[in-house]
């Protein structure tokens, strides 16, 4: 019996742990071992720390992380602002009848892939698109108006593509919210905002959580979206790994960026859960 | 004395179905009130409008002489104690009753001096620190009082909140409920389908059916003088039979006593709630415990009739015999006393059963 | 019942094993946006059978792909000349390129010569030419008649309408503008590095009246037909085709000359169908093959007949663009040394993310 189930246990997770050491494991090893490495000038590849140096020395490198890291944050914050009510509204206050209805109109943008989504913005805010030739058409603006490559519009579309990611996990945390502790706060004198901060929002903590780290983390690693909405002044960190592996042929450079990504989000996800007193495993669920 | 909770001609409607029917009732300050109703009756609806959470489509609710129209749940003196209690899981037992304290921005050592004296009094003292997971079904149920009870509201409504106990916590908590209420001495409005429950607290229990209240009485009354058959019927047991009216005397103010003859051909006098015309079609109603198994025969004034033992059901202080008429295959309910008196009886037993006139009633057919 | 089932497996299993065994050999190709037409695949597929498979890239990511599979994935790349040597020595991606399976008459044998010369590593060469165009600006003439040179792209006068990529040609045609010849410096890294530093400072003083960097093509040219880009460095080819929809619109071969590249072809190291790579090279040389292309993408082909096969209007373009002073000043791109793309890179990220 006993020896059964181990190698039930075996066949079934056997396929997932070759999945994760082929594919993330052992590509991640070449990565970090390359991060180390460098050319030197006659042709030698030596072991060194410069790469990573390099990121701390060079103002360009830690700007672009420290602006990459708060637009990700503003993105992160401004998602949760506007889909907690969402989430809110089709929990709560819509009848179970249309739930499913608001789910797919919600759902529906990310069944086109996330370039033709961008490109859709991009067609409806550029100098010659649609929004500049209605505003024109109907006399609102005396000359067309460049919607594009501003931070704002960047924002607005990693925002935009993050929703999806933020409502998901609030809507099934506040699903689990009992409507009586809402009606018992009421009961007992409190107002709107003493439900929101004191009953809802607390319940809502895990969800909350989750999702800003799911959104913090897409958003910190989009490449897309800042690249073609935020135009000439969206220098995004990913980008600049991209850079270092494609256009420098820095592979060492470029590997070394990524583990400072994958660290640098990583400290920044342990803050955010130390100042919501949230455990990893509790959010993850 | 002071009238806590006035409600007027209250009607609510959703859409072409009127869940409450022009209801209207007063419970003085101190009260205990239930009202008693099978589950879709209205009381909840109603329950909801007196808290404010719903606002009645006509008449006028009043709390000690203020009304209510248009106030909030936030801004009515009045608390609720959900069926599922709600208490929040994301605070401690002293959080959760300083809740409401906090909302009025009473001060932190007038807040936790209060908390601790209500904890005290609902037998929960040093509990403040505890989670709500931590506590079992009855503290709980505790909690939610003193979280209630600490506001001082006018009045308190409770919904069914004995409804998730087991049966032997439930006994206990009644009557812990009522030693509470009297010694806090706030207004109690209780709503449950069980009776007992009702019975039990109350000093006086309004039964509901569909929509609207069909008696307001006290338990006793309501037990003994139902005043339509459906609280004769849903207050207590109760064996039923039709039959037809013979003669109505009056015998007295008030009392009025009718010869009536059952399906089956039994005569029986029993008292009447009006002077029926002979001929009439009325139901009797006699409870299991109103019947007594071989009465003396020379006890005057009972009406008396043979009954053959289907079945007996043992259910200790509870226990009922039960029976059929000779001549038909009604079934009866009687009381079996656990005195070993009648331990001889055996099913296919033939018996005498008597009663008295006063211990049945009889209604017009319906 | 079970007998359909099976009628359906049988013919599941037939259809599989027929498209296994017709793309047993497909051609993968990894190239440029417009360099193989459907046109052209079509007519290859049915003259030889062998399916081919594209892949659009550039050059950056080209290098990238090959050499994290050290050249395996694809049968057949198309680099420019100059992004070919200092690869090969570092990275191992290319194998040498047998010239006697090539029918070399096809070709201009000066060009042949050229990219021959310029991709020797160690006694091999590795590439043959393909197509070769130039970098310049494409100028709307109705807006900026005045448009002249690559420093018009850091012409205040044309504020909010100015685009290009943020890649190399440009680093390196904004040197030629500011009066340098970053080509003489590739042997010097110090020198050069200086000389980037300088090219990228004048364009982080001018990007305020950068519309955009582009770098998708067809959203360049999406931009310069809208009218919301008026002056752009970019490809002869895309001018071209910009002037047959609007003739306001041309390229034009700047001042300090025009910047000369040659794609090729070159054999990826573990190319699984070479056979079909040079198949399909002595195809596409052929000089009706190759005026196809010319009169698709109006670039010019290493093919020595096709020119006589060209539409007229496209033969036209040439000449109206690049008088004889303006064929003499285009400056070939000599090939990349090791190491330049790093300082180039660093001075791109600069201008990226200056504000």
């Amino acid at each position: 019996m006993k020896t059964s189930l181990r190698w039930s246990l075996f066949f079934f997770l056997t396929p997932v742990l070759l999945w994760l050491f082929l594919l993330i494991v052992l590509p991640h090893i070449d990565l970090l071992i390359m991060s180390f490495r460098m050319d030197t000038d006659d042709g030698k590849t030596i072991w060194t720390l410069s790469n990573y140096l390099n990121f701390f020395h060079e103002p360009i490198y830690w700007l672009t992380f420290v602006r990459t890291a708060v637009y990700s944050i503003i993105v992160t914050l401004l998602t949760l602002v506007i889909t907690f009510p969402l989430a809110f509204y089709i929990t709560k206050v819509v009848g179970l009848r249309f739930q499913g209805f608001f789910m797919t109109i919600i759902l529906m943008p990310f069944w086109v892939s996330e370039l033709v989504r961008v490109y859709g913005w991009m067609i409806l805010l550029r100098e010659s698109g649609v929004i500049n030739h209605f505003l024109l058409k109907f006399g609102l603006l005396r000359h067309p108006v460049e919607m594009l490559y501003h931070d704002s519009t960047m924002i607005m579309g990693l925002v935009y593509t993050s929703m999806l990611f933020m409502v998901v996990p609030l809507i099934s945390v506040l699903e689990s919210l009992d409507d009586g502790l809402i009606e018992a706060a009421y009961d007992l004198g409190a107002n709107m905002w003493h439900i929101l901060f004191k009953i809802i929002i607390p319940h809502a903590v895990p969800g909350i959580v989750s999702g800003c780290i799911v959104v913090f983390m897409l958003t910190l690693g989009n490449y897309l979206t800042p690249n073609l909405m935020g135009g000439k002044n969206s220098l995004w960190f990913t980008e600049q790994i991209y850079n270092e592996f494609i256009a420098s042929f820095n592979w060492n450079q470029g590997a070394a960026f990524g583990f400072l990504l994958l660290v640098l989000s990583s400290l920044v996800i342990w803050a955010g859960l130390k100042m919501s007193g949230q455990k990893l495993s509790q959010v993850v669920q | 004395m002071q009238i806590a909770l006035s409600v007027q001609n209250v009607i609510k409607k959703f859409g072409d179905f009127t869940a409450v029917d022009n209801v209207s009732f007063e419970v003085p300050d101190g009260g205990f009130f239930s009202i008693l109703g099978p589950s879709g009756c209205g009381k909840t609806t109603l329950l909801r409008m007196i808290s404010g959470f719903i606002e009645p489509s006509a008449g006028r609710i009043e709390i000690r002489g203020r009304d209510m129209a248009g106030l909030s749940p936030n801004k009515r003196p009045v608390n609720l104690i959900f069926q599922n209690l709600a208490l929040f899981p994301m605070m401690s037992v002293a959080e959760n009753v300083a809740f409401g304290l906090q909302r009025r921005r009473e001060k932190k050592e007038v807040i936790e001096q209060k908390v601790a004296e209500i904890l005290a009094r609902v037998g929960l003292p040093g509990f403040g620190e505890k989670k709500i997971h931590q506590l079992s079904g009855g503290q709980k149920q505790r909690v939610a009082i003193a979280r209630c009870l600490v506001l001082e509201p006018a009045v308190l409504l409770l919904d069914e909140p004995l409804g998730a106990l087991d049966l032997k916590l439930r006994e206990q908590m009644k009557v812990e409920l009522k030693k509470l209420q009297a010694q806090v001495g706030t207004t109690f409005v209780y709503i449950t389908h069980d009776q007992s429950e009702a019975l039990v607290m109350s000093d006086k229990v309004a039964v509901m059916n569909s929509g609207r209240f069909e008696q307001i009485d006290t338990p006793p009354n309501l037990y003994n003088n139902p005043k339509t058959p459906f609280v004769a019927r849903f207050v207590g047991d109760n064996n039923t039979w039709s039959g037809r009216i013979i003669a109505c005397t009056q015998e007295g103010p008030g009392e009025i006593v009718a010869e009536i003859e059952t399906a089956e051909g039994e005569r029986f006098r029993v008292r009447s709630t009006d002077r029926f015309a002979p001929g009439a079609g009325v139901d009797l109603f006699l409870r299991p415990e109103s019947m007594l198994i071989e009465p003396d025969a020379d006890i005057a004034d009972l009406n008396r009739f043979q009954v053959v033992v289907k079945s007996i059901l043992f259910d200790g202080a509870n226990s009922r015999l039960l029976a059929n008429p000779l001549t038909a295959d009604t079934e009866l309910l009687i009381a079996l006393p656990q005195n070993r008196q009648y331990d001889y009886i055996q099913p296919g037993d033939k018996i005498a059963i008597g009663w008295h006139a006063q211990a049945g009633i009889c209604f017009p057919k319906v | 019942m079970n007998k359909k089932i099976l009628l359906i497996l049988l013919v599941l299993a037939t259809f599989t094993v027929v498209s296994v065994a017709s793309a047993a050999q497909p051609l993968r190709l990894l190239t440029w946006k417009g360099y193989a037409h459907k046109e052209l695949i079509d007519k290859f597929t049915k003259q030889t059978g062998i399916e081919v498979r594209v892949t659009y890239t550039n050059n950056e990511e080209m290098i990238a792909k090959l050499r994290a599979t050290r050249g395996a994935g694809f049968d057949l790349a198309q680099p420019s000349q100059d992004r070919i040597s200092s690869v090969q020595k570092k990275y191992h991606i290319y194998q040498p390129m047998d010239y006697s399976k090539i029918k070399t008459g096809e070709f201009i044998a000066s060009m042949l010569a050229a990219v021959k010369k310029n991709t020797l590593v160690d006694g091999k060469s590795y590439a043959v030419p393909f197509c070769w165009g130039t970098s310049g600006l494409v100028v709307n003439k109705k807006m900026a008649p005045d448009a002249k040179d690559y420093t018009d792209l850091l012409n205040k006068k044309y504020a909010g309408r100015i685009s290009y990529r943020l890649k190399r040609p440009t680093l390196i045609a904004l040197a030629f503008a500011l009066g340098d010849n970053p080509f003489a410096k590739y042997s010097d890294a110090a020198a050069y590095k200086a000389l980037m530093e300088k090219v990228g400072a004048a364009m982080i003083k001018a990007k305020p009246l950068v519309k955009n960097y582009w770098t998708n093509g067809d959203a360049l040219l999406q931009s310069m037909r809208s009218g919301e880009v008026w002056v752009a460095m970019a490809w002869d080819g895309g001018g071209w085709k910009l002037h047959k929809e609007n003739p306001d619109i041309d390229f034009v071969a700047p001042k300090s000359g025009a910047l000369g590249w040659i794609d090729t072809f070159a054999l990826p190291a573990k190319s699984k169908n070479v056979a079909g790579a040079y198949k399909w090279i002595n195809f596409v040389m052929q000089p009706e093959n190759a005026a196809i292309f010319t009169n698709l993408e109006k670039y010019a082909t290493a093919s020595k007949g096709a020119i006589d096969k060209v539409d007229p209007a496209v033969k036209a373009n040439f000449k109206r663009c690049f008088p004889k002073t303006a064929v003499d000043n285009i400056k070939w791109y000599p090939p990349v040394p090791a190491r330049l793309e790093a300082i180039e890179g660093k001075i791109l990220d600069k201008v990226k993310a200056a504000r």
